[in-house]
């Protein structure tokens, strides 16, 4: 069966979501399932728990399509729905022992200056990402970064949340989560430079 | 101001909260150091990335598994 086939006609859909239809919820399911599930997996740290938050976002919204307002687009209200899933999740565990990110950040001579000479990179960001290739290249490398730094980067700079709720459903210090983005950063740089590097220089 | 230290600001930087003082040796270091400046670009550049990256709602993703499709059809029925 197809996996994602495009909803033409949301309204129809919502209506016959709501009118109980079986066929409707499969539908959604299998249309939306599995870029839930890229957020999913994003956010928290086993496949389980990825797993969970799907099926619980699904639940959820399935429960409150009464709330649904029309002019939203559904696939950012089950994104929204999603992501929250996922920080419950997050919330409830333990976190696992860090991974080291050291070898991802930049090094410095004695004299302070940069080991490294940074090779310009090709083109803007906006044709960079024009193209499909190089956005997939980029979600690979996220998930490539060492957990607790992937899952800030995720949370600050992807889904938009601020230092403080961050930090709070990490529990980590506010202090400990800016430092933590910075180097999240500083290491997606370093993986995605060797792609990005202009063949000329 | 070392490169190091730059290194070091870029996040609060980028985030508009280096204090005025600090931001002036920044933009001054920055100012004369090639290197650090396109650092600074690719920071940024990152940033941006990740987030279109992330955001691109075109984009083909894998399937749902056909398990986790069941079990989530499942569940509603017994919720």
């Amino acid at each position: 069966m197809a996996s994602a086939t495009p909803v033409d006609d949301e309204a129809t859909l919502i209506a016959q979501l709501r009118a109980g239809d079986d066929a409707a919820f499969e539908q959604v399911v299998r249309t939306y399932g599995g870029r839930l599930l890229a957020v999913a997996r994003r956010i928290v740290n086993s496949e389980e728990d990825a797993r969970d938050a799907v099926q619980d976002a699904f639940l959820n919204a399935f429960r409150s399509l009464d709330r649904f307002e029309g002019n939203a687009k559904l696939s950012t209200w089950l994104h929204r729905i999603v992501v929250n899933a996922a920080l419950m999740k997050l919330r409830t565990r333990k976190r696992k022992p860090e991974q080291s990110i050291e070898g991802l950040l930049p090094s410095f001579l004695d004299d302070g200056h940069h080991e490294e000479r940074f090779q310009s990179w090709d083109e803007p960001v906006d044709k960079l990402m024009e193209r499909a290739e190089n956005r997939a290249l980029v979600r690979k490398q996220i998930d490539a970064l060492p957990e607790g730094y992937r899952t800030v980067l995720v949370l600050r700079d992807i889904e938009g949340l601020d230092t403080e709720e961050s930090a709070k459903v990490l529990g980590l210090s506010v202090n400990a989560t800016k430092i933590r983005l910075h180097r999240a950063r500083q290491a997606l740089r370093t993986l995605l430079a060797p792609h990005f590097r202009s063949a000329a220089s | 101001m070392k490169c190091r230290e730059l290194a070091e600001f870029l996040s609060d930087y980028v985030n508009g909260e280096l204090p005025p003082e600090s931001c002036t040796h920044f933009e001054f270091h920055l100012s004369k150091c090639t290197n650090c400046h396109e650092y600074l670009v690719q920071y940024e550049v990152t940033i941006k990335a990740g987030k279109i990256a992330c955001d691109e709602m075109s984009d083909e993703m894998p399937a749902i598994p056909d398990d986790l499709v069941k079990a989530v059809l499942a569940a509603r029925v017994k919720a």
